[in-house]
């Protein structure tokens, strides 16, 4: 099939940048997005021209580099899926599609569609962990039974992959499923408990000076997670968060 | 505790707190209102002992008046704040994908009901409160000098609805309304962290709650209008 | 240099414990006065940084990603093994290390494996304390699944996504001490070179990625958790950025490289569709626990499914060939990587790949659905003779164990397994070759260590599944953190290294001309254009099953693709902003030198042993044929090009295993 593709170019992070149109042929819908995006780019390069520059790594849905917000929406219309599961098949021949960065004032743009998320890490580094050595002298595994159900919270929390479609798809460009999902994680653990008050308010601290918005409950984070990940692990949050403002 | 109304998750705590205590004096004024489609003298009994009942006068009045206000001010400060947390807009948005249109635009469904608040004071905050302070006059009467001329609250309720405009502004405020409760009613609870598989019932009730009163605000203001 | 393993005496079982009741230690005050630089930030790179900051040394970590939780062990998805006996069957540390070593066929070094089974048991009970989320049973306590090789269920595992849960869990480690101020994290800088100062490994040359300054880091030790090269083939189930250049650069300051060829082929991948593919997908090794691996019988079929106008749920029992099970009765299904990776490519050599390109078999769960379904039903006190029940009863069970994966597979194909059997082909994984180490995991460059997949030490010729998260974590929370601190405790009075020395100064120069190169060639292709190239030539030549002929042409080809590659790639933009083309190029140009060294390792290695199947030298079924000459370890120095290295060789000394044939029949 063949496409129209308008995709923001922004050379660094203090250019002003601006959408431009790419005509693209021959396309399979067997192809991901994101190889769609190679073809494109080897024929650039061969033109003499910049390629387009985009974060991706595993290209398995599961390490969270890639992102793009592709019309409209957050890796794109397809369902549970990052952008490099992302398959042209859901495209039509002569369709226009937009691929625009993720935008939020957190997520400064690097190079056109690279932005920098590593205020996600920064908020992790406020309190995503359980304070205990790795020396491997702890209690035996089994030690520690985890009620089934618990258990399987936490891992759902967990499997969040910090790809920032959250922050994306927030008319906000708030954090609080990300955060969120890192507070669930570990609330849920009796593990984690220990240090759930410290924990909570250290995060969301560090969250609200990174200068992302706040949360109204449009539902629109969970809707684009690729990973599902419930706005229930808000409300934990919140009231993780209040018990916790309550205490300390 | 300090400072967490600095917080975002205080904010919006706080935020939450206002809308349920506004969302229980909602279903208090429509109980009131209600009794003026049944029983003119109930409506007039109960409206004045609202009017003049010290700890609602004094107290739940300037409360609720805060309430609201903090209510609309913090609505505006989390909006201010949220837009600047994105610079540069999308060229393509596709918001209805994700999100339902009320949730996305509770400040424009909050604003024409803040607008309609102004109509409503107008009509009859302002009116009573020169009536009862300015003038004087505590007796609810429809002739103070005459003791038989009966309480006045129905009969200037019920003459409010002859203007079909304002009829109409009010039924499209209500729909605002109802747009507005539709998002907030769910989302308090979700801001309060009252959302987990045991909460689910309150779903449903909120969407009930949100279209219910609303929509009977609509009946009693075309019940007066269509009566007389 | 003469390689010496350092391995400690006394028995096998006490080794491990001998030695660190014996090495010198670093004191905590001179902790505080010592750097080490970690590269690469996954399951080993992330848990030494972690682990090493906590002992109190400064550490240095570099990753190329823009965050440490992305490295590629992210994506490990089936579990992670551990010989804790919670299931009662018979497990132990002997047992652990026998089938690694047997599943390696015999071509790891035993002491390491030893003590990689002793601490397996410690990583279970690490990351759960650290609130990594395992599968559990109703009663709260861990889960186990059995995986490929093995006879026990000694798999750890959290859904299919057991790599991620591990990886945060270290990077959660990481976190504490990034926010503690005890790891300073580089982000987005990629490792270009190694720098030696009086023959120690004392720093590295790195290149920022964002701004692509070229910056000078030194420390008084140098860890490499760079990962493997399974890249070097260009498709492959790794991420796109998985590297060699970090380990290559290593190679070329004198650190042997050690089994280039060994090379894992997973059995279970999702099928190449078409020219324009750019990495395979893995469907995790667990689904071999429930799937059932089939081709049909009769070629009529075959041509028919080709043709699609027979489905595969169509063709019946009787007429499927569930070659695993037929050759291997007593593994079945669950027979090791290389073995099963053999036979798909049997099946489908001889015409009965199902689909169009002739490269697939079919995965199918249709039994494991009835047989889950029947056994809920059971349980439920339902109609066991409702099929349609059954069915849905079983498709709930297969969801909670393999619902990510199977999602995965759907969004893909376009194809739903729950009611059609997968498609799977046999595709590049993991890489056991990597740099030589010692029991200490230090390379042949003092100072220098190599752990995780980077290293070669464990896996021995195969390495067996959820083998490979032990390792790295094993390596960079239990055996790493010790080991070093022996070298370390001759440099407390060393002092901060200097960056404005000579040494430093030559490896920038290096770095910077071999920049100027690839900036200023203006070819004519793109990097993609050689790295497709080069990846088909390991495929065809160096691929599942090798031979001299080919290994021959294969040198003399990629040697002839490098030449082109430096005369002809285009690299557009500047050296001094964010230029993924740049990285590629590097990256590349590195993969066009190690790929020659692999195929030279495979043309020496005139044997079948695991991975590394040659065809001249195989059993009258068709099963590997090892070779006692060559129970070796093939460590390669770097002599300038590749077709100059230098063989040394480890030779391997079974005493606790008696080294016999490899058979899962």
């Amino acid at each position: 099939m063949n496409l129209t593709l308008k995709i923001w170019r922004q050379a660094n992070a203090n250019d002003k940048g601006k959408m431009v149109d790419y005509k693209i042929s021959d396309v399979s819908p067997d192809m991901s997005f994101l190889e769609m995006l190679d073809v494109l780019n080897n024929e650039l390069i061969e033109k003499g021209e910049e390629p387009v520059a985009f974060d991706h790594d595993c290209r398995e849905g599961i390490c969270g580099s890639c992102s793009l917000y592709i019309n409209g929406e957050a890796h794109g219309p397809d369902r549970g899926v990052t952008t490099c599961q992302l398959h042209m098949r859901m495209f039509k021949d002569g369709d226009t599609i937009f691929i625009e960065p993720f935008r939020a004032k957190a997520f400064p743009v690097i190079k056109d569609l690279v932005v920098d998320r590593t205020a996600f890490d920064r908020i992790q580094h406020a309190g995503g962990f359980i304070s205990v050595n790795t020396s491997g002298n702890t209690i035996d595994a089994n030690a520690i039974p985890v009620n089934k159900e618990n258990a399987d919270d936490a891992f759902s929390a967990a499997t969040c992959i910090g790809c920032g479609a959250c922050v994306a798809s927030c008319k906000n460009s708030s954090a609080m499923l990300f955060v969120g999902a890192k507070v669930s994680q570990f609330a849920l653990l009796p593990q984690g408990r220990v240090e759930a008050t410290d924990r909570v308010l250290n995060m969301v601290n560090q969250m609200d000076a990174e200068g992302f918005g706040n949360c109204t409950n449009t539902g629109a984070c969970e809707v684009e997670c690729p990973k599902g990940i419930s706005l229930e692990n808000i409300a934990r949050m919140n009231r993780e968060y209040l018990a916790a403002s309550l205490k300390g | 505790m300090s400072g967490i109304l600095n917080s975002s998750i205080g904010r919006k705590f706080a935020m939450a707190l206002s809308a349920l205590f506004l969302m229980i004096f909602l279903l208090q004024h429509f109980t009131i209102n209600l009794l003026s489609v049944f029983s003119e003298d109930t409506f007039n009994n109960v409206s004045h002992f609202m009017g003049t009942f010290w700890l609602i006068q004094y107290v739940l009045q300037p409360v609720l008046i805060l309430g609201v206000i903090f209510h609309f001010v913090m609505g505006f400060v989390l909006e201010i704040r949220n837009r600047n947390a994105r610079q540069i807009s999308y060229a393509k948005n596709n918001g209805s994908a994700n999100s339902s249109w009320m949730s996305r635009n509770m400040i424009w469904s909050g604003l024409a009901i803040l607008a309609f608040i102004g109509l409503h004071f107008y009509d009859f905050w302002a009116p009573e409160i020169n009536v009862k302070y300015f003038k004087g006059d505590m007796s609810g009467l429809i002739d103070p000098d005459n003791v038989n001329s009966g309480f006045r609250y129905w009969e200037e309720l019920h003459h409010k609805f002859v203007d079909i405009w304002r009829v109409v502004l009010y039924c499209i405020a209500f729909i605002f309304l109802s747009l507005h409760l539709l998002h907030g009613f769910s989302s308090a609870f979700q801001s309060t962290g009252m959302n987990n598989k045991y909460t689910k019932s309150l779903q449903g009730f909120g969407k009930a709650y949100a279209i219910i009163i609303p929509l009977g605000f609509v009946f009693i203001a075309l019940f007066h209008h269509f009566t007389h | 240099m003469a390689l010496d393993s350092k391995i400690p005496q006394g028995p096998i079982a006490d080794k491990w414990t001998n030695y660190k009741n014996h090495i010198d230690l670093v004191n905590p005050a001179n902790k505080r006065n010592i750097d080490v630089i970690v590269v690469g930030t996954g399951l080993a790179g992330g848990s030494a940084a972690a682990t090493l900051a906590e002992l109190g040394y400064n550490v240095k970590a570099f990753c190329f990603q823009d965050s440490p939780r992305r490295a590629h062990s992210i994506a490990a998805q089936g579990g992670i093994n551990a010989a804790k006996n919670y299931q009662g069957d018979g497990d132990s540390t002997y047992r652990l290390f026998y089938d690694t070593v047997k599943g390696g066929d015999y071509r790891s070094r035993e002491a390491n494996v030893y003590r990689l089974a002793e601490v397996s048991a410690n990583i279970i009970d690490q990351c759960v304390a650290q609130g990594v989320p395992f599968a559990r049973e109703y009663g709260g306590l861990l889960d186990n699944r059995s995986f490929g090789g093995v006879l026990v269920s000694r798999t750890f595992y959290a859904a299919g996504q057991t790599g991620q849960q591990l990886l945060l869990g270290a990077y959660s480690a990481m976190n504490r001490q990034i926010g503690r101020g005890k790891i300073k994290m580089y982000n987005r800088h990629e490792m270009l070179d190694v720098v030696k100062v009086d023959g120690k490994a004392r720093g590295i040359i790195t290149r920022n990625l964002i701004t692509g300054e070229i910056e000078r880091h030194s420390a008084h030790a140098v860890v490499l958790g760079t990962g493997g090269y399974g890249n070097v083939f260009f498709l492959s189930t790794n991420a796109m950025g998985s590297n060699v250049t970090a380990a290559w650069k290593a190679h070329k300051r004198g650190a042997y490289f050690a089994n280039p060829c060994y090379t894992q082929i997973h059995p279970t991948c999702i099928p190449v569709s078409g020219d324009h593919q750019s990495k395979l997908t893995l469907m995790s090794e667990s689904l071999r626990n429930d799937g059932r691996i089939w081709v049909p019988k009769k070629m009529e079929d075959v041509k028919a499914i080709r043709n699609k106008t027979l489905k595969p749920t169509e063709i019946a029992e009787e007429d499927r060939d569930y070659y695993l099970e037929r050759r291997y009765p007593a593994f079945g299904n669950l027979v090791p990587r290389d073995v099963a990776s053999r036979a798909a490519k049997e099946r489908c050599d001889a015409g009965y790949g199902v689909n169009a390109t002739g490269e697939a078999v079919y995965l199918d769960f249709a039994s494991a659905i009835t047989r889950y379904g029947k056994e809920q039903a059971t349980i439920k006190g339902l109609n066991l003779n409702d099929a349609a029940l059954v069915k849905k009863l079983g498709q709930e069970v297969v969801k909670n164990k393999y619902g990510n994966l199977f999602q995965m597979y759907e969004k893909i194909v376009d194809e739903d397994p729950y009611n059609t059997p997968m498609m799977i082909y046999p595709a590049v994984h993991y890489t056991m070759g990597g740099i030589w180490v010692d029991y200490n995991l230090m390379t042949t460059v003092p100072g220098l260590y190599a752990i995780g997949e980077a290293n070669f030490s464990d896996h021995g010729a195969n390495r067996l599944g959820a083998s490979a998260l032990m390792q790295g974590l094993a390596d960079g929370y239990f055996v790493l953190p010790y080991t070093i601190g022996d070298y370390l405790s001759n440099d407390i009075r060393t002092g901060p290294i200097p960056t404005d020395t000579k040494e430093f100064d030559e490896a920038e120069a290096e770095v910077r001309k071999n920049i100027d190169h690839l900036i200023n060639n203006n070819g004519t292709h793109s990097v993609d254009y050689f790295h497709k190239r080069l990846g088909k030539i390991m495929w065809n030549k160096c691929g599942m099953a090798r031979n001299a002929e080919d290994l021959k042409s294969a040198i003399t080809e990629i040697s002839e693709l490098r030449a082109e590659f430096w005369k002809d790639v285009k690299v557009p933009g500047t050296a001094n902003e964010f230029n993924e083309e740049l990285a590629k190029a590097g990256r590349v140009a590195d993969f066009l030198e190690l790929g020659e060294l692999f195929a030279k390792d495979a043309l020496q290695r005139e044997e079948s042993a695991g991975g590394h199947f040659r065809e001249e030298y195989q059993t009258s079924e068709g099963e590997a044929m090892r070779r006692k000459e060559f129970q070796y370890v093939s460590a390669w120095e770097y002599k300038g090009e590749p077709k100059d290295a230098v063989l040394h060789k480890e030779e391997l000394e079974y005493e606790n295993i008696q080294v016999k044939e490899r058979s899962y029949k």
